[in-house]
């Protein structure tokens, strides 16, 4: 072979022809193993250059059939798998199953546990919505400072849980009609005094944050999420509200005694990833409302109703659904009752696998970094999307 | 919102043929709800969404149910001749109560802020028949939870844009919700001292066979 036969092979006219210019599509697995995906969930992507043209979310990795395990368990032998689901929120999940079942069995909660968990739910939603906002700040870059500042603040939560439950994270706190004991001493004063000094730590993450050149630059007119479409998708919780639709199960159903509390929803305008994090800083805000009231407020009395059967329990059949606004969005359970000591149908409706439906819809047309973003900002966590 | 027969009432003058029950709850929840034939439930589901009066257009849970076969033993007296002589004989009948798998569908209204409003449909049996017409095309929210369905319950939703697994595996071939689920046998040997996993390891591994004593 001879030198020029080789030398046919180049292109040496010094312009592109349309052999070299053509994009191939580029397929790109993001995760199961990447730190950006909160866990391990997996995205399939098409890249067009850099540009998004396909995005399929895969899950199923951290799948043990929770559900299928609740149905072979008693109702109460349920409450302590419920803190697995959704890890950052354990006492709204004890919550939200025990409103459940409360409907079904048709109890009554004492007043001084509504307030304890008013409470709790509310300390749930601070920390949570602090965390998710350090890792969005992670997600974009600022890596450690933002989110040691959260899980600072965090840890004072946890630690006021703890002195509760005897748990950080796993509290298993709560019980069908009531809680499961009262509040330790000197607990009240512990927690106004945190509440207290929340309002200068956000004074200084927004400081910092909200007018942050990089994080506007980061998140504003990135992943827009039409407000029609995050209706029709079921997207709920602060996903919805940074869409401008005002629906707050809190306000909607006023399930436990949130009708007694004066707090405003926060809504969006754009709908797009600032919208999602300026929504929860001012939640934030509003959650301290209403446990400087509650915290004052709080009544002596039984924690739990003085009838409430824990063993042996068996509601009669039938079935029941109930729901709180978890920190995540709507958090349901569907229990069918056969009237035996275990729930014939034991059903969790997860808002994170449920925000995530338009999470291909949100990514078209950005690039990967905005991905990481997007994802970020719908906030999810992975034992409650694959429970 | 209206009660759950005035809707019917005005499913039935909207949707011709649409054949509606109302299944009752005895629990004290008292959410009863409305059991739609699967020809109609497409038609039904954009009549509740798009009613100015209802405006369901949050579709909130989805989720399967199974009910398998059921049989139960019914004693009933009968009058029979014995010995040419009439008598009260026992007899036990079985009473066989076939299958379904049923799709529960919880709807509320965003606008109007109320609910819920509890669709169900029914598959014919719990083997062959299993499609249901799929409501992702009216929201759009039960696209995973009908996928959900799909994986563990086996329902087939006809008219799903991606029907796929979704939390198990592709080449996975059961479907590990239903009640009559039994866990594949990949039973491993661990050297233990409770006697249920002992019986379950000698039943599956080759039994050594006893050393004879050396001479």
């Amino acid at each position: 072979m001879s030198a020029t036969d080789l030398a046919a092979n180049y292109n040496t006219t010094g312009k592109p022809d349309s052999a070299d210019i053509q994009s191939d599509v580029l397929e790109v697995a993001m995760g199961p193993h990447h730190p950006s995906t909160h866990g391990v969930f997996r995205m399939d992507v098409a890249l067009e250059g850099e540009r998004i043209i396909k995005l399929k979310p895969v899950f199923g990795y951290l799948h043990r059939n929770h559900e299928k395990i609740a149905e072979n368990t008693s109702y109460l032998a349920s409450m302590p798998y419920t803190d697995r689901l959704d890890y950052f929120c354990s006492m709204t999940n004890n919550w939200a199953y025990a409103l459940s079942v409360e409907n079904l069995a048709g109890l009554q909660v004492p007043e001084r546990a509504e307030y304890i968990r008013v409470i709790t739910a509310e300390l749930t939603r601070l920390l949570n919505h602090t965390c998710l906002v350090g890792f969005l700040l992670q997600d974009m870059g600022a890596l450690g400072t933002p989110l040691m500042y959260a899980f600072r603040e965090r840890e004072k939560i946890l630690d006021l849980f703890e002195a509760l439950s005897g748990s950080r994270m796993m509290c298993n706190y709560m019980r069908f009609g009531g809680c499961r004991c009262d509040l330790p001493a000197g607990w009240l004063e512990q927690a106004k005094l945190v509440v207290a000094n929340y309002p200068r730590f956000l004074d200084e993450f927004e400081r910092l944050l909200s007018e942050n050149e990089i994080l506007i630059a980061r998140t504003q007119g990135v992943g827009v999420l039409p407000r029609e479409l995050a209706v029709n998708a079921s997207v709920t919780g602060p996903m919805l509200r940074a869409c401008g639709v005002n629906y707050d199960i809190r306000k909607v159903d006023n399930y436990g005694i949130y009708d007694r509390f004066e707090f405003r929803v926060p809504l969006g305008d754009h709908g797009d990833v600032f919208d999602r994090y300026m929504i929860r800083v001012l939640e934030m805000r509003e959650s301290l409302k209403i446990l400087n009231k509650a915290l004052a407020e709080i009544p002596d009395g039984p924690v739990i109703d003085p009838k409430a059967k824990l063993r042996g329990f068996r509601p009669k059949a039938g079935e029941a659904y109930g729901r709180i606004e978890a920190p995540k969005g709507e958090l349901g359970f569907y229990l069918i009752s056969d009237g035996g000591p275990n729930p014939y149908r034991y059903r969790v409706r997860p808002p994170s696998l449920i925000n995530l439906t338009i999470l291909e819809d949100m990514c078209l047309g950005h690039t990967v970094a905005d991905v990481v973003v997007i994802l970020g900002s719908v906030d999810i966590v992975l034992g409650e999307v694959d429970r | 919102m209206e009660t759950l027969e005035e809707i019917k009432a005005r499913i039935e003058a909207a949707v011709s043929g649409a054949q509606l029950e109302i299944l009752a709850n005895d629990s004290p929840s008292g959410q009863r709800s409305l059991l739609v034939d699967d020809n109609h439930a497409l038609t039904v589901a954009m009549f509740l969404r798009n009613d100015p009066g209802l405006q369901l257009d949050y579709c909130s849970n989805v989720t399967g149910v199974d009910w398998p076969d059921k049989v139960e033993k019914i004693k009933t007296k009968v009058k029979k001749v014995v010995d040419g002589a009439e008598q009260e004989v026992e007899e036990t009948i079985e009473k066989r109560t076939p299958g379904f798998l049923e799709a529960v569908y919880h709807l509320y209204s965003m606008s109007l802020k109320h609910g819920p409003a509890i669709l169900r449909l029914r598959t014919e049996n719990r083997t062959d028949k299993v499609h249901l017409p799929s409501l992702t095309p009216v929201w759009r929210g039960a696209e995973f939870q009908e996928r959900e369905i799909f994986d563990l319950y086996g329902i087939v939703f006809d008219g799903h844009p991606d029907l796929r697994r979704i939390l198990m595996w592709d080449g996975f071939k059961d479907h590990p919700m239903r009640k009559d689920y039994v866990e594949p046998d990949d039973y491993e040997y661990e050297p233990t001292p409770h006697a249920e996993v002992l019986e379950k390891a000698r039943a599956h591994l080759p039994q050594p066979q006893p050393k004879e004593a050396s001479a």
